[in-house]
């Protein structure tokens, strides 16, 4: 994957993300809903070291692994939305998006309770002599037992299993005064538990993609050589627009031109900008001389005309119909 | 003791099978069948030290499919889910019946929604093996009966042997065939129950209920544990001049509400026995069954024999007030017949 090409699948997610914003903003489809803006890189990085025989056990803040992943956009929006062109038809929304031909075979939104799910693929891998599953989840997931639980059998039976913990707790001015990394969890670094359990684990930079890249591929390849349990931490300085459950846009649609010197409105953004990966990505590879300009504004607007017709297909997607509430208890 | 696939070699046309070793065969045979097949734990003979010896040879010979398990119940269950999405099909012993308590969150919102919420691209063909019942001493916390409870998840398969035939059958089913996730509810007080079964013997298709006696007077209504005590209360019953049908549901999920229908259309009265507590435990979903599509059959109330709603003592004695018994099987059945 080149520099633009990394950029776009970046880019990609978070027009994504920003449309799904406006269309519940607009009403268009109803409930809670999370949002993958600021944690863009670390989808990328994974599914660039990813082959396709891999599995993906994701959470309710699912989007960016499956946009990443290379799921349609339009399928996913007009899930998001529950119409019958939806992965699901219409059953899952946004909280449990799948698609099992990209092995992501199904999508827990309880918090810890993904991880004994990919531990049992990754013990499916071991036994299949194929693949290896990369788990992600959220830093509130080591607040629930599943977790440990799942940590155990990933380090008693070892089985080639990469933990991804996408800590996007807090601003990281209150880590330095809590002095611990999670607001809810009183450990104070959170590689203790899985260490405690013999799975290595390490701490990487939310906002460097390219350290993302090469982390993630250092880390999948130790996962496939060894055949055992790996945990990364990586950590995100909150993007401001993660209002729990209901994310707003502060500021408006993030725009390229913030990474070339133009401020946002909205300071709680313009101070973000630090730590948003996508922005450090643009403004690296630009004084680096990979990247140019126009370049990074065609893919951008590639990418927001991808994602403009993700929300036409979806608005045009009929409603499933009515007996579809029957199908599917049982195969 | 010899292993399941000598037992078969080396007998005649019909072998003894108890329910125990019935379990023991369909595990060795699965594994042997489908190389998908995986054991997460390899306890499944609870405490009983005679038939904990018929899973040596399960373990010795494919020890690379016998996962040995920490006590970490939510985290094997969602390992035997995870494992049945990716490919595999696991059975996950989840040892003492209650201890599903520990799992409910892999079992009931993972497990039983995954072809669900996916829309139908992902099966988990998964089972999950619980010793359930009031085993007797279990006290409050190990002698659940669980069935009613997990009968109230659409998408999880319920299977309640009561015979040894049910017990091998059933569990070879649900790891070889099933396409959905099942619960399978063995019972340890029914380890030693014996019965012959013959080679190349087809199994009831799932989803069948069964009758086990034919009766004219009234339809006694079982599963798992029930059903023997249901037909040692019919030969008494016989012998007080009633004649009494007994259904084996055999499954909770499916429910074959129209062989249970059927008989009391003929018999025109019903009493069901079951060991979830009374209150809506399966008897009381199979007395609405009847109160909504049986009603003009039935010349007599259904009565309903079942556990009384309080917690499982440890005395023998409180013990053995509020467990199902034949008598009181007997005793439900002459009131319906309004002795």
């Amino acid at each position: 994957m080149n520099t633009g090409e990394r950029l776009e699948h970046m880019l990609r997610i978070r027009r994504f993300e920003e449309q799904c914003i406006l269309l519940s903003k607009a009403g268009q489809f109803r409930g809670h809903y999370h949002i993958y803006i600021g944690q863009e890189a670390t989808a990328v990085a994974v599914c660039e070291a990813l082959t396709p025989p891999d599995f993906i056990f994701t959470t309710w803040r699912n989007h960016g692994h499956l946009i990443a992943r290379g799921a349609s956009p339009d399928r996913m929006m007009a899930e998001i939305l529950g119409k019958a062109g939806g992965y699901a038809g219409g059953k899952s929304g946004t909280l449990h998006l799948a698609v099992r031909d990209l092995g992501i075979p199904t999508t827990s939104a309880l918090v810890g309770g993904t991880l004994p799910l990919a531990t049992g693929a990754a013990l499916a891998c071991k036994q299949q002599g194929s693949g290896i599953t990369v788990c992600f989840f959220g830093d509130a997931a080591l607040e629930e037992g599943a977790t440990y639980e799942a940590m155990i059998l990933a380090s008693l039976w070892q089985l080639p299993i990469l933990f991804v913990c996408e800590n996007n707790t807090m601003p990281s001015d209150r880590r330095t005064r809590l002095q611990a990394p999670s607001s809810t969890l009183p450990a104070a670094r959170l590689q203790d538990v899985p260490e405690a359990l013999q799975v290595g684990a390490e701490v990487l930079d939310g906002a460097d993609a390219d350290g993302l890249r090469d982390g993630m591929q250092r880390l999948v390849a130790e996962v496939r050589a060894s055949g055992k349990a790996r945990f990364v931490e990586v950590r995100y300085t909150r993007w401001p627009g993660i209002v729990p459950s209901w994310p707003d846009l502060p500021g408006g649609e993030w725009q390229l031109a913030w990474a070339f010197g133009e401020q946002p409105d909205n300071a709680d953004i313009a101070a973000w900008l630090a730590s948003d990966p996508v922005c450090r990505y643009v403004r690296k590879c630009v004084a680096a001389g990979t990247l140019e300009r126009a370049q990074a504004e065609a893919v951008d607007a590639r990418a927001r005309e991808e994602m403009a017709q993700a929300v036409r297909f979806a608005l045009e997607s009929p409603e499933p119909s009515p007996e579809q509430a029957y199908r599917h208890v049982f195969a | 003791m010899s292993s399941p696939k000598e037992s078969v070699k080396n007998r005649a046309r019909t072998m003894k099978m108890t329910f125990a070793e019935g379990i023991a065969k369909a595990l060795y045979e699965s594994l042997a069948a489908d190389p998908r097949v995986v054991l997460i734990g390899s306890n499944f003979m609870g405490l009983n030290a005679t038939a904990k010896l018929l899973m040596n040879p399960i373990v010795s010979e494919f020890s690379s499919r016998v996962m040995v398990a920490p006590i970490s119940e939510l985290g094997i269950a969602g390992a035997g889910v995870g494992a049945a999405v990716a490919g595999r099909r696991p059975v996950v012993d989840i040892n003492t019946g209650s201890f599903i308590f520990q799992a409910f969150a892999q079992v009931v919102n993972e497990a039983a929604n995954v072809h669900y919420m996916s829309g139908g691209q992902t099966t988990a063909p998964v089972t999950f093996y619980c010793l359930a019942g009031i085993r007797g001493g279990g006290a409050a916390q190990h002698s659940h009966t669980t069935q009613a409870m997990l009968g109230q998840v659409p998408g999880l398969q319920i299977l309640t042997p009561g015979i040894p035939e049910d017990a091998y059958f059933l569990l070879k089913w649900a790891l070889l065939e099933s396409k959905n996730p099942s619960v399978f509810l063995s019972h340890s007080l029914l380890f030693g129950e014996t019965a012959e079964l013959s080679p190349g013997a087809a199994m009831l298709p799932v989803g069948q209920a069964a009758i086990r006696r034919e009766g004219r007077d009234l339809s006694l209504i079982a599963s798992s544990i029930t059903v023997t005590r249901s037909l040692a209360a019919a030969v008494e019953l016989e012998r007080q001049g009633i004649s009494a049908e007994v259904i084996d549901l055999r499954t909770i999920v499916p429910l074959d509400t129209d062989t249970v229908l059927k008989s009391v259309a003929k018999t025109g009265r019903a009493v069901i026995a079951d060991e979830c507590h009374r209150r809506f435990g399966v008897a009381a979903e199979i007395a609405a069954v009847l109160a909504e599509e049986g009603f003009g059959l039935l010349r007599a109330p259904v009565r309903r024999v079942a556990v009384p709603d309080v917690p499982i003592p440890y005395s023998k004695t409180l013990e053995a007030e509020l467990i199902v018994t034949p008598e009181k099987i007997v005793s439900a059945a002459l009131r319906a017949m309004g002795r």
